[in-house]
């Protein structure tokens, strides 16, 4: 029998309770694969519902400066999927909070998809976010996410129309990722988007949990968007945080307490 | 809706961008669909490919070249002398016509050696837009000369640090500042790559190339040459050379890559040679990546093909054995700039030496009686300085 998909589950339990996710983000390996690990024990600990591992790579066409220098950081020790497998195996010793990759299509195409997908379900990888492999082409690895029960989130952007999104939305899994803004990653001021009738016509098609990603960074920012989505996403400003404290400690104490402010406006 | 992957040329091609621009890309394909099905705007685009920049270009025999090589008889195709001295014009008076024709009033384009983002700016300035040129930091060292002449012609140059702050890192900031502004803003982009429909549409707008080759050939010589060479970096030129003659199997259609310091050594852009199945900048190809799918620094004398893809539909035209493709490093094409200069008066970029190089190594074995069209894609004169520090030859102009 299939075990449960941790996403699924999660989403289900606080929507008994009535409440929304925080999801954070962190590029797995900035600045090293073991300080990583520990980040994302405190990210839990402090209340992140659902943990994004962004996998670096050269050319992260859909980052904001942030997370491409987190990349390069990143990059520059050696890294690559099997390293990756293995600290998400160790970190499943500890935790079953959910976990899900953001990555580009070409590390997954490199590795070889059915050995990736296979990876991911006997490391403890939940799903996996592909900004550049949009519903056009998810069917190349369509059954293998069925198969490994290891969803393909997908995304939804503000000028997706009403027709497309009626299609990804008839496809996805996991969580819808909805974008908040145009452009890429990275902190934003404010929001412009019509959040009410974009939800308003995705609810109509998918009651999928909706989380809202891109430019939050701030507790105000979930305080206002909360009552739209199912979940909040924060990826730059964790990795600023990261990227600022000069020791491990230093870290890792940012994040918490980043993150902790941040679960605050859900509590 | 079909769950269906547009574009595609054999296994590449495709469409692999993130959903914020996917809207931009499909209002893209649709004003080009209806665009170049409409009499008005090809009229318009030949009238601008005509009075503008110089259309047609020459097919110029090189006389000189035939008898000293001493095999098949050599035609240049002179993109050379297009507006703005490239055949990047060709792409952009399209581009920046369907611009026009969509309401966008402002255009960002990448650029490697700078002769598309000059030829951007040049449409740009002609058609009163606002033009932003990304263009990898580094290049803009290589090429002062044309981040000048683009600040000339009123365009913004802004350089990219980024991963390895060349062609390719250009292209990731291009897409995304188009990510963040696609409602007012129309991508230029500058060759055969990319997401669908780019690959396709830059191909139509050079495929004029090819056209005028097989009209002038026949006209001269009353039959079509026995080969087409023309170098491939991200492809436009050659996919531009090649198109009118793919049903033609009678042709040879031969690229020419950047191999740098050669194959063998790692410092090249030999993506034909070396690379393998990847995606990048939105679409699937080839591509030059290490194990685990990074993508490799590449390098070559030449900016324009300093580049570590190539456009999908010469992988899928390598793949189907239709046209071949071959590496030429930088010493040859070196040599070839110095030899098509001093044999015919005509300097060469050196982008395009690359194909002149492979005709000098090709047409020798070639018997007499066969023809060979090299295409020139563009001048040399933005070449002569790294090709005189690549003699150790210094030159002081101040």
């Amino acid at each position: 029998m299939k075990n449960k998909n941790r996403i699924d589950s999660m989403f289900e339990a606080l929507r008994e309770k009535d409440k929304k996710a925080l999801v954070t983000f962190l590029t797995f390996g900035d600045p090293d694969i073991e300080t990583s690990k520990k980040l994302v024990l405190a990210m839990e600990q402090a209340g992140a519902d659902l943990i994004e591992l962004g996998i670096p790579f050269s050319d992260p066409m859909a980052e904001g400066p942030v997370i491409q220098a987190a990349n390069v950081r990143a990059l520059k020790h050696e890294i690559n999927l099997d390293i990756i497998f293995k600290a998400v195996s160790e970190l499943r010793e500890s935790t079953q909070v959910p976990l899900v990759f953001l990555m580009y299509f070409n590390s997954i195409l490199s590795y070889g998809p059915e050995k990736f997908f296979a990876g991911c379900k006997d490391a403890g990888v939940d799903g996996v976010i592909i900004p550049d492999l949009p519903f056009e082409e998810s069917d190349e690895i369509y059954d293998l996410t069925q198969k490994y029960g290891v969803w393909q989130i997908s995304m939804i952007a503000p000028t997706s129309s009403e027709q497309r999104s009626k299609a990804i939305c008839e496809r996805a899994k996991g969580f819808l990722y909805c974008v908040s803004s145009m452009g890429v990653t990275g902190t934003r001021e404010n929001f412009t988007t019509d959040f009410d009738n974009m939800f308003a016509m995705l609810n109509k098609y998918s009651d999928i949990p909706k989380c809202i990603g891109f430019g939050i960074s701030k507790p105000e920012h979930i305080e206002n968007l909360k009552k739209y989505c199912d979940g909040l996403i924060v990826g730059s400003a964790i990795v600023k945080t990261i990227a600022a404290g000069k020791t491990e400690s230093d870290k890792i104490n940012g994040v918490k307490e980043l993150t902790a402010a941040l679960k605050a406006p859900l509590m | 809706m079909e769950n269906k992957s547009k574009g595609r040329f054999g296994l590449y091609g495709g469409q692999y961008a993130p959903e914020t621009l996917m809207r931009a890309l499909n209002e893209l394909e649709a004003a080009y669909s209806e665009a170049k099905a409409d009499p008005e705007f090809q009229k318009e685009l030949e009238f601008y490919l005509n009075e503008y920049a110089g259309r047609p270009s020459l097919l110029y025999y090189a006389e000189n070249m035939t008898n000293d090589l001493g095999g098949a008889k050599v035609y240049i195709k002179r993109e050379d002398l297009n507006h703005t001295g490239a055949h990047k014009i060709n792409n952009v008076l399209g581009q920046a016509l369907l611009a026009r024709r969509m309401g966008k009033k402002k255009v960002i384009a990448e650029t490697g050696a700078g002769q598309h983002g000059v030829a951007a700016a040049t449409a740009a300035a002609l058609f009163g837009m606002e033009c932003e040129v990304f263009m990898g930091e580094e290049d803009t060292r290589r090429q002062e000369l044309n981040v000048f002449r683009m600040n000339l012609l009123g365009a913004k140059v802004t350089p990219v640090t980024s991963g390895t702050g060349t062609l390719k890192d250009a292209c990731n900031e291009a897409l995304r500042a188009w990510a963040a502004r696609a409602n007012d803003t129309l991508y230029l982009l500058g060759s055969t790559m990319g997401p669908h429909p780019y690959p396709t549409i830059v191909r139509d707008f050079q495929s004029v190339i090819g056209k005028e080759i097989k009209a002038q050939m026949l006209k001269k010589e009353g039959r079509l040459p026995d080969a087409v060479i023309a170098c491939v970096g991200g492809g436009s030129n050659a996919m531009g050379a090649f198109y009118d003659f793919i049903g033609d199997k009678s042709v040879r259609l031969i690229g020419a890559e950047a191999a740098g310091d050669g194959i063998d050594t790692e410092r090249h852009a030999a993506t034909m040679t070396k690379g393998t199945v990847g995606v990048l900048h939105g679409m699937k190809s080839i591509f030059l990546q290490d194990k685990s799918g990074g993508i490799m620094p590449v390098y070559s004398i030449s900016a324009g093909l300093d580049y570590p893809g190539v456009g999908p539909e010469h992988a899928a035209l390598r793949d189907s054995g239709r046209a071949e493709y071959y590496p030429i490093t930088d010493a040859e094409a070196v040599d070839a700039f110095r030899y098509l200069t001093r044999i015919e008066g005509i300097i060469p970029a050196i982008e395009s030496s690359h194909a002149v190089a492979q005709a000098m190594k090709i047409v020798p074995e070639m018997d007499k009686n066969k023809i060979v069209v090299i295409n020139l894609s563009g001048r040399g004169d933005k070449d002569v300085y790294s090709v005189a520090r690549y003699m150790g030859v210094e030159i002081n102009e101040k």
